[in-house]
């Protein structure tokens, strides 16, 4: 098999889900005639029609809170929302409906839905298209957040969460959705974190599109003698903790790497986790390299301001050194 | 010479107080007056028998008593609140009538007089304010929807459901059994939240089989309705694309009539109507509210004229020759209801600790099973100190 963009990779997924359940509908801004203003769901009402692949009116939370209605009808509704900095109109569906309907009906009503967010920054846009949410739905009860961070686990990863009985917001790497890679043929876990780069020296978490930031970073270590090994979290809610424990482990040390600001973020509670867990076994801090606890600054700027390869390797040289 | 400085904003407020004293009349459809008697309407007649009208006057009555139950059950103690429906029984009454089995209805927190119509046991509405659930019941059960209690929210519910409907092709098929409606509910303080106007353009833009229904009770806890709105709520329908009617909402003939006619046209494929019920809330917002603060008692009696069930009951007397044996048994059915609210009220169980983790998901993930696990032990350690 060629290798194929994430975006791509994304549409064959979304593709086979239509295929196989009827009840899977896909809604959003865009996402007919055009395909997305990222193309991600290209072609997919020409060929599944307007009544499971339609454009809707331009309110978010119109089309989280009418995803509700159709999921408790027996749908399956796949929500697009066009960009990260957009998804804020509909928080209040998404916190106080999508999240809590299953627990507040005793079990009763399924929320099958699944919220796609193209997130992060990095290709120079205008302000609210580079944002970094995720911590905000990690934070809430009943909600399951996922990032891919390659076309393979993009391709299983959006199948997984369109099947999934729970709401999944699933938040795709924007700068990301370009690159090529091939597709594994079998699915890993949704929920479980990957070791993609092996290393006995220092750990880097990251997920979405630090991943490949922070394999970079494992590149350069290299040449210089130091083994980084670097995790996929791939799901930040539930976070594979064991994963990090066991690798943190073996290394005694922990960078994490996320687009997000610093403070009150998932590299937050992913220290908290480790020094829970593994406080023994720690040689040094668990250094975080994130954005920092500004807005989103303008497109100028944001090659500094956003985690980079050197930055990811001056925290590996202090924690190295600590 | 000193002159009273000017208020600022008083001319606004004075303007908006003349626009809340419009009169309501001329555009409401009424078919039973405050004195009881039946009027026709052009366009929505009903044909009702008075064995109908018995029926409609038993439901009225036992709803207001699930109603004064509940407060009084709040105010021994075993409620930690309840929001009264006390003034809009006909309203809900109405509307609750003119569903069909196969229709679905979402309610805000208030419906318990549309609970009653759908067959729901008032003690299943309990839990919520008692605190020993959520809601919790399934809304498939009496195609009843959960009480909705962040404002509004419920009608883009109901509009993705009437968007399923639509899929399923459950509309304008001409068979009875099949053609499906939906029916929302919310108040005169939701008509201003996003959530209601982008429901309304949904089902405008996508012509859905969804019925509106609004509930002006002229009060949203403290703002009068001219907070909400310059120009009466049934009015707004039209900038959407589909009709408004304003109702007199203390009357359960109007209700039960044109309530049925929208539900018939959403069914049969015309698209949405918004029903705008002009009623009022006769007690405080909720148990912990306290509306001596904002309005006056002598509005309080002016509509206690305008009353839901004693016109209904006036009817009965008058032209359809009801005697005391029918009341007599009504008030009977009702002090049994009383009794079954009460105990079951005090009979609900508090449910237990661990019970928090359950349908947080619908598997329990690895991070639950331990915060469980931690819980249970804890938990634990005191009755090994107890024992």
């Amino acid at each position: 098999m060629s290798p194929i963009t994430m975006a791509k990779a994304l549409n064959d997924g979304l593709r086979k889900t239509l295929e196989e359940d009827p009840k899977v509908i896909v809604m959003g801004e865009d996402v007919g005639k055009l395909g997305g203003v990222f193309r991600v769901t290209d072609g997919l009402q020409k060929d599944f029609g307007e009544s499971r692949v339609f454009d809707t009116p331009l309110a978010e939370s119109g089309i989280i809170g009418t995803a509700v209605g159709l999921a408790m009808r027996g749908y399956r509704p796949v929500c697009e929302i066009q960009f990260d900095g957009f998804v804020y109109p509909g928080f209040d569906q998404i916190v106080s409906q999508v999240a809590k309907m299953h627990n507040r009906s005793n079990g009763n009503l399924r929320m099958p839905i699944t919220i796609r967010i193209p997130f992060g920054g990095g290709i120079g846009a205008v302000e609210h298209h580079s944002e970094s949410p995720e911590a905000y739905f990690a934070h809430t009860a009943g909600l399951k957040v996922v990032s891919c961070s390659n076309p393979s686990d993009a391709y299983w990863m959006i199948q997984q969460a369109v099947r999934a009985d729970d709401p999944v917001i699933f938040f795709e790497p924007k700068r990301r959705y370009w690159t090529k890679g091939e597709l594994d043929l079998t699915p890993y876990p949704l929920h479980k974190a990957r070791i993609v780069r092996p290393g006995r020296d220092v750990t880097i978490v990251a997920y979405g599109p630090m991943v490949v930031t922070a394999l970079e970073s494992a590149a350069a270590a290299a040449d210089e003698g130091r083994e980084l090994e670097v995790i996929d979290l791939r799901s930040i809610s539930p976070l594979d903790t064991a994963t990090v424990v066991e690798s943190v482990r073996r290394t005694g040390r922990l960078v994490v790497v996320h687009e997000a600001a610093v403070s009150h973020g998932v590299g937050a509670e992913i220290a908290a986790r480790v020094q829970e867990k593994a406080f023994y076994s720690l040689e040094a801090p668990v250094l975080r390299v994130c954005g920092f606890d500004t807005p989103y600054p303008p497109s100028r700027l944001e090659e500094d301001w956003l985690p980079s390869v050197d930055r990811i390797l001056d925290a590996v040289d202090r924690t190295l050194e600590y | 010479m000193s002159v009273a400085p000017a208020v600022p904003g008083s001319e606004a407020r004075e303007a908006r107080d003349a626009l809340h004293a419009v009169h309501p009349e001329p555009d409401m459809v009424q078919l039973l007056t405050p004195e009881g008697a039946r009027v026709a309407h052009p366009d929505y007649p009903l044909d009702i028998s008075d064995d109908e009208i018995r029926s409609l006057y038993r439901d009225l009555v036992l709803v207001r008593r699930i109603d004064s139950e509940a407060i009084a059950l709040q105010r021994q103690g075993e409620l930690g609140l309840w929001a009264s429906l006390l003034g809009q029984e006909g309203a809900q009454v109405g509307a609750g009538r003119a569903l069909r089995p196969h229709d679905m209805a979402f309610p805000t927190y208030r419906e318990h007089g549309v609970a009653w119509c759908r067959d729901v046991d008032p003690l299943t509405l309990l839990g919520l304010y008692r605190g020993t659930n959520l809601g919790g019941w399934n809304p498939a059960d009496n195609n009843f929807n959960l009480y909705t209690i962040v404002i509004g929210a419920q009608t883009l519910h109901a509009a993705g459901y009437a968007m399923g409907v639509v899929r399923d092709g459950a509309v304008g098929t001409g068979d009875p059994n099949r053609d499906t409606a939906v029916l929302a509910f919310f108040g005169d303080g939701a008509s201003s939240q996003g959530d209601v106007n982008e429901s309304f353009v949904w089902a405008g833009a996508d012509n859905l089989p969804i019925v509106y229904f609004c509930q002006n009770n002229q009060w949203a806890i403290s703002a009068p309705v001219a907070t909400q709105t310059r120009q009466p709520l049934y009015r707004r329908a039209s900038g959407f694309g589909f009709p408004g009617v304003r109702i007199d909402g203390n009357d359960v003939l109007a209700s039960l009539a044109v309530t049925r006619k929208a539900l018939a046209d959403a069914r049969s494929g015309q698209g949405p109507t918004l029903i705008e019920a002009f009623t009022y809330r006769m007690n405080p917002h909720t148990t912990s509210d306290d509306s001596t603060r904002y309005r006056l008692g002598a509005e309080l009696e002016t509509w206690k004229l305008k009353d839901p069930i004693a016109r209904v009951r006036a009817y009965l007397t008058r032209h359809a020759q009801v005697g005391p044996e029918f009341f007599e048994s009504i008030d009977r059915e009702s002090e049994a209801l009383a009794e079954h609210i009460r105990s079951g009220c005090r009979a609900l169980p508090d449910p237990a600790a661990l019970s928090v983790f359950d349908h947080v998901h619908t598997e329990l993930t690895d991070e639950l099973r331990e915060q469980r696990e931690g819980f249970a032990t804890y938990l634990a350690s005191f009755e090994e100190v107890g024992a």
